[in-house]
């Protein structure tokens, strides 16, 4: 709301703001994170497609169906299922202030994103092994930039869950920490939303083709 | 405009404001559990479709696939993320809202143009038969 004041001795109108709102700490983190995630999710848009340009390029290499076993896909899928609801139990404990609960959710969910990222790197090894490594075709360059983004993201989310739980060891449940551990509830759970996306897409599908 | 309507808009702005920071990113056990198991059958579904092959029809199946898929996003926009029309005033619904519509742009752009692409360059062999 702004209102327009003559000062007496020269006539140009001063405008200003009549209600400054008062901007506590953290107000707005959230809103900004959110922002972030959208940003993050426009790269994987721009990975997706690039993807779908090229899943079908393969160089007269391996195809998708040659490559992709989707009991390892699903056992992997599963993992990073619960790690989603692992968090979710570590935010309830958060909200009802206790400390070792929370903790104790953090580290199961950290555990299920290592074996994420683990058994990611085990089916990479095993691809490169065989010689589908990122330079083989057009197809697999894609696919190593869309699932290793995808796998690099869990595995900066991991160093975060290990420095939060740290924070919260030190310093407990402050409002500080809390909207930290919120951040990165919405970045565990967006990460899982974008795996939906990969299983769908890269694996099933593929399959499929 | 009386100079008491800045006062009054500034108070009722906060109140709001606090009340929805309460209401933001909770969830109840129950919504947790139902967000759970309703992923579990979004996921389990697509996978044995995929590798059960229980519908002849590849393109049926690639189509049912996709729809759990999108399914399954909403059901964790909703239970995990705590996605709503409310949450911080409505603007993360509208930074969302934005983001799908350049996603879509991006995905349907680049697939639309690429495949007419593809399919307009000339193959080799059709090159070799030429005059």
């Amino acid at each position: 709301m702004t209102l327009a004041v003559t000062s007496p001795k020269n006539a140009a109108p001063v405008f200003y703001l009549t209600n400054e709102q008062p901007h506590p700490e953290g107000s707005s983190t959230m809103l900004g994170f959110w922002i972030y995630l959208m940003s993050d999710c426009l790269i994987f848009a721009i990975l997706f497609a690039t993807y779908g340009v090229l899943s079908g390029s393969y160089a007269a290499g391996p195809a998708p169906k040659d490559l992709f076993e989707l009991p390892l896909v699903a056992v992997n899928t599963s993992m990073l299922l619960l790690s989603s609801i692992t968090y979710g139990f570590a935010m309830l404990a958060m909200q009802k202030g206790k400390v070792a609960p929370t903790q104790a959710w953090l580290a199961v969910t950290g555990l299920f994103g290592l074996a994420f990222v683990g058994i990611e790197l085990y089916e990479f090894r095993h691809l490169i092994h065989i010689g589908a490594t990122p330079q083989r075709s057009a197809f697999l360059s894609s696919f190593y930039t869309l699932v290793g983004t995808h796998g690099l993201h869990v595995s900066f989310g991991l160093l975060w869950l290990v420095t939060l739980m740290a924070q919260v060891a030190r310093h407990g449940l402050i409002p500080a920490n809390r909207r930290r551990l919120m951040c990165l509830s919405l970045f565990w759970h967006f990460l899982d939303v974008i795996w939906i996306g990969v299983f769908t897409f890269v694996y099933l599908l593929g399959v499929l083709r | 405009m009386s100079a008491k309507t800045p006062a009054v808009y500034g108070t009722t702005a906060h109140n709001g404001h606090d009340h929805h920071h309460e209401a933001h990113a909770h969830g109840s056990l129950r919504s947790y559990l139902i967000g759970f198991v309703l992923s579990v059958i979004l996921t389990a579904v697509p996978f044995w479709l995929v590798m059960s092959g229980v519908i002849d029809n590849k393109q049926v199946t690639a189509f049912i696939v996709m729809a759990f898929a999108v399914v399954q996003i909403v059901v964790h926009m909703i239970y995990f993320l705590h996605m709503d029309t409310r949450s911080e005033d409505g603007w993360n619904m509208m930074a969302l809202i934005f983001t799908l519509i350049v996603v879509v742009i991006v995905l349907a752009g680049s697939l639309w143009v690429m495949y007419h692409l593809n399919t307009n360059m000339m193959a080799p062999h059709d090159m070799r038969q030429m005059p």
